[in-house]
Parts: structure tokens; sequence; C-alpha cells
């Protein structure tokens, strides 16, 4: 479970993050959506302390990130807007590398790669060098060495960016999958398909604020909007509006 | 210190795989400076000794006012040439190197016992004219030398009587010790290939991984951000380390085929020198990885960071140059200067000799709290907000 209360992160004069509140549950699929700039990913690495906020607290499973990071880091599954691979190791390799930094012994190391190679498809891309991966490929490569380490809570952002739409599907089904499991996902994305289709909750954040909380459903009956983009539209005008 | 060797031994792996940094650490960069050093060292000595029995070649203004005179030189070496209408005008187009005039008065000078005048035109600041002019100097003296004696023995006079004061040459330089006049600029052709063995591991584990965007994601693992750096720093060390081996040996292999003894030099690149160099380097080593990693965490790509440590490269250079130019007699205090310190050390162990403990533990503390100290702010660096963050 990753809870996170009243966030506040200013570089200079920009306020990027500029009060945020939210839960993500465990065994539930939370989305963050927002215009661009609007501090999601800022506020996501404050959850996964690269940074650490001016004010507000994050907890993940109970425990504060500013307090203890390295227990915070040991427990979320991490897939960054920046996936780079290691070009001139394989996939395998690319995996064992982010195992080994998680402590895990090799026997458990090597089980947990078979199985993560299976769920994601990658039986055939696994022992090649990551360099002259395709956009799937490549993401497959980096949930997979974000997942090694059997983590509860899992932070994607923009998952699906640059996808194709195969790839999309599979990753859905995993997502689904990972859910099923009790883990705690927590996504951000701005293409309302995949929001429509895998959340149970969805945070809006615009101007470094949360301006809407609740599941999707809810969202489309408060605004009247037929599609969750039209819901989305007019939460984002409301929120320009009485910001002045 | 686990997550470190983790690091340490995925960074050393992967760059064994990259083609480009080890041709440079390990091919390039060793074989690189010793075989420009041997290129440099044999056209220096051949030039030097290109004409040191061959005839001068001398046009001579005036031949007929001294018969005897160019008859003697002929007999030194000296190959009479047509003279030329304007002798210092030849000089200065470069058309002659030395040009001799004999006046007319000469003839007159000599007969009466006086003091003859004949002039060399030549020019100081080309290196073949000088060497020209030196030559026939010498012959010049010689003769005038040969003359005054039989003088003085035509008027009863012993030669000894021109010659008060004789002063004797004990020159202290051993064969060894003169070798390292020319060698003076080896120490810095090996701190040189330290600093290229490490410097494209430097740049591609700090500037290389931000720009890839792989370095965020490796942040969120659990391990602190100095064993990262430590991990690093260390497979950087070690192709430094490694490269500068091989960079010895090679000066060792290439040292053989140097002619040293016909300039009456020899110098040590022996096992010896091999060790205690190895030695004396090591935490300078470690600083100039430091250093070079300190440097890549502020450039915004790879191709910013090579610039500046292009930059940074000429520092080792100051403390070769300073010595040519001021020649100091080394202190002990002087030890305590990373780079400086090395230079030093290394000259002393090629004329072979041993630097005193006290001088090496000075050498070595030095530089380690030299390294000690670039450690501390690359890791602050490596703390900060940005590091991860490209732009």
């Amino acid at each position: 479970m990753i809870e996170v209360e009243n966030l506040r992160k200013s570089f200079g004069a920009v306020n990027a993050v500029d009060g945020v509140s939210f839960v993500a549950r465990d065994g539930e699929i939370t989305g963050l959506l927002g215009p661009n700039g609007a501090g999601k990913t800022t506020t996501l690495r404050m959850l996964y302390t690269l940074m650490k906020p001016d004010h507000g607290r994050v907890r993940v499973d109970g425990i504060d990130a500013v307090a203890d990071p390295l227990a915070v880091r040991r427990r979320l599954g991490v897939l960054p807007d920046a996936r780079g691979l290691y070009k001139r190791l394989s996939a395998r390799e690319n995996i064992a590398y982010f195992g080994r930094l998680h402590r895990l012994d090799e026997a458990t190391l090597r089980s947990r790669s078979e199985a993560l190679i299976d769920a994601l498809d990658m039986r055939e891309v696994a022992e090649r060098r990551t360099e002259g991966f395709s956009q799937g490929e490549r993401v497959k490569t980096a949930i997979a060495r974000a997942l090694v380490h059997d983590p509860k809570n899992l932070i994607l952002d923009e998952p699906t960016n640059g996808l194709d739409v195969m790839s999309t599907r599979s990753l859905r089904e995993f997502l689904f999958r990972l859910r099923g499991e009790g883990r705690c996902v927590l996504f951000s994305s701005h293409i309302m398909q995949e929001v429509v289709a895998l959340c149970d909750r969805v945070v809006v954040i615009a101007h470094g604020r949360v301006v809407a909380d609740a599941p999707p459903q809810t969202l489309r009956e408060r605004t009247g909007a037929a599609s969750l983009e039209d819901a989305f539209v007019e939460i984002i005008r409301q929120s320009e509006s009485t910001a002045g | 210190m686990h997550d470190a060797i983790t690091v340490f031994r995925k960074e050393v792996r992967e760059n064994l795989r990259d083609r480009r940094t080890v041709i440079n650490a390990l091919v390039r960069g060793p074989f690189l400076f010793p075989v420009l050093f041997l290129i440099m060292f044999n056209l220096q000595v051949s030039a030097q000794f290109k004409n040191a029995g061959k005839p001068l070649p001398v046009p001579v203004v005036g031949a007929v006012n001294a018969p005897n005179l160019v008859a003697a030189l002929s007999q030194m070496g000296m190959v009479t040439e047509p003279a030329p209408e304007d002798p210092d005008g030849a000089v200065q187009a470069q058309r002659d190197d030395v040009v001799l005039v004999i006046p007319a008065a000469y003839a007159a000078h000599w007969n009466r016992g006086q003091t003859a005048a004949v002039r060399l035109v030549y020019d100081s600041s080309r290196h073949e004219s000088d060497q020209s002019a030196e030559r026939l100097r010498n012959m010049l003296k010689s003769y005038a030398q040969v003359t005054a004696s039989q003088r003085m023995i035509a008027r009863g006079l012993s030669p000894s009587v021109a010659l008060p004061l004789a002063p004797e040459d004990r020159d202290q330089a051993t064969p060894q010790s003169r070798g390292a006049l020319i060698f003076a600029f080896l120490p810095y052709f090996i701190v040189l290939t330290a600093f290229l063995g490490g410097m494209y591991l430097a740049i591609d584990t700090t500037a290389g991984e931000r720009e890839r965007q792989s370095l965020e994601p490796l942040l969120a693992n659990p391990v602190p951000r100095s064993s990262v750096l430590l991990g690093k720093l260390s497979a950087t060390t070690l192709f430094a380390m490694v490269s500068l081996a091989l960079g010895v040996v090679g000066f060792a292999v290439v040292g053989r085929y140097m002619d040293i003894r016909r300039l009456n030099m020899a110098i040590d690149l022996g096992v010896h020198f091999f060790a205690i160099t190895l030695l004396l380097m090591l935490p300078l080593v470690l600083l100039l990885t430091c250093l070079q990693t300190l440097v890549s965490a502020f450039a915004k790509s790879y191709r910013e960071a090579l610039t500046y440590l292009s930059l940074l490269m000429l520092i080792p250079v100051l403390p070769s140059l300073l010595l040519v130019v001021i020649p100091v007699k080394a202190q002990t205090w002087m030890y305590a200067v990373p780079l400086l310190g090395q230079q030093l050390g290394i000259m002393r162990l090629l004329r072979g000799e041993m630097p005193s403990a006290v001088d090496i533990a000075v050498c070595l503390l030095g530089s380690l709290l030299a390294a000690a100290v670039s450690f501390a702010i690359a890791l602050r660096i490596y703390g900060s907000e940005r590091l991860a963050v490209s732009a």
C-alpha cells in the first residue's frame, strides 16, 4: 500500500507538486492522470525516493520514505520514465544485475527470472544482448528487472508509452494478474484507453494538485460526461477556472 | 560493500565487451606512448650524431689570403666551397649554414705575429648552422692552439706559461643519471597512460549512464549511492592500473631498442622500476579516477564529459614543464604534492636510485589524502537529486 500525504516539492520558483494526497491500495490498480507538466513524474520520483519532498509524507507498507528510503525501495518495483537498459548485457543479465542489487541468492534469482521471462513472453530474446531490442522487448525487460525481487507494490510511469497494440494488451493482462495476486499497482498515464481498461481508481493531478480521486465510473457520473476523456477534460477545465 | 562489488563486477564485465574501451585502455594507450617515445628519441639521437664524422662544407671568402690556414682546416675535415657574393645574405636566406671570411689583412697580421682576425658568419637560431659553426670554431681553435705553442717554443718559452690555470672536470653524473635528462618527460607519459586508461570508463559509468537513461532505474534499487559510486570507481581504477602496468612494460620493452649507450647513458626500466612506479602511482590513479568521475557527473552528456576531461588532461603536464624550466632540488615536502611527487619519484627510479622510505611514504600519503578529499566531493555530487535526471 502506498500512502501519500500533502506532498509538496518546488524547483526554484516552480511549484511542481503543491499538496498531493492519495492512497493506492493493495489488490487495486490506481491510475495517476494529468496533463503534461502536472507533476505526475515528480510525485512518483518522491515515492521511489529519488527525490525528497519539501513537505508532506510518503509511506509504503507503513514505512516512511524519508526515514528509511532503502526499506521503501526494497518494497517497490519501479518502471520509471527513464528505462534504459545495458546494451552489452543480455536481457537475462540485465534482470540478474538488479536481482543481485536486491540481494537475491542465485537460485531464487534464476527461478524468478525464468518465471518472469515466461510470464512476459520473453523466451526468444532472453539470451540476446539488449542492443537492438524493439520498444516492446525493452519495456518487458525493464518490467522484468523491476519485478525480479517480487515486490508487493508496483510503480509504473507511462508503461505503455510507444508500445504496439499486441504488447499493450499483453501488458494489460499482466497487470491484471499482478492485481489478482493482491499487489498494489500505481501507474501514471495520459492515455485514456489504458486508464479506462485498467484502473479501479483514478487520481487526477493538475498544476501539482489532486483535483479528483475516484473510480472512473464515478468521475463520468460526476461530470455527466459520456467518456472518461470528456470527464477528464471537464475536470481540468473546472480546476483551471477555480485556480483563477 | 556487497553492493559495491555487484556494481564493480557488472561494470567490468560490460566494459570488457566494449571494443572501443578495450582497445583504448588495454591496447592503444600502453603501446602508443612507448612507440611515440622511441621514435622521438631515435630522431633526436640521430640528429645529434648525424654530422659527427662527416666532412664539413664551408664557403670561404678570401681563401687566397690564408692558404696555410685553409690547408690545415682541410686536413681537419673542412671542404672548401666557392665564396658567395653576400655572406650575410647567404646565411640569412638559409643557402649556407656557415661562411668563413678571411680578410685581406690576415697575412700581414699573421706574419707580424699579431692576432689575425677571421669572421664566422652563421645563424645560432638554426640548429644546423649552429652545429656547423661550432665544428668550424673548434677546428680554428685547434689550429690557433698549435700555432701558439709553436710560437712560444720558438721564443724560448714553455707553452704552459700561457696556461696558468687548467680546471679539470669531474662530472658526478653516472651513465644512468645522464639518461634521466632525456627521460624527464617519461613520468608525464606514464601519468597520461593511466589517465587515458580509465577515462572512457569514468565517462561511461556516470555521464554515459545518465545519457542512456539507465541511471534512474539503477538508483531505484535499495543500494546506497555511496556503494554505486564505489563500485564504479573501483572498475575505473582497475582499468587505469592495468593500462598503466602495460604501459610501463611497454616502455621497458622499447627501452631495449633505444641506443642509449651511444650517448653514454643507461636507464633502469626493470622489475624494480615497475614495482615501485606502480606503488607510487596507485594513490594518484585513485585521485585521477575520482576527479574524472566528479567531472563526468557534472556533464550533461557523454560528449560534454569527454570535452571536460580532455581539458583536465592538461593538468598533469604542469609539474613536468615546471621541472624542465625551473629545475629544483627535490625536497621531502615536494613528494607530498600529487603529480609532482610521482614525477620526482619516477625520475629517481629511472636513474637507478631508490627514493628514501620517507619520501615514498610522504608521496603515498599526500596523494591518498587528495584522493580522499576528491572522493568525498564525488560522493556529495552523487547524492544530489539532479544526478539521475537527464537534462
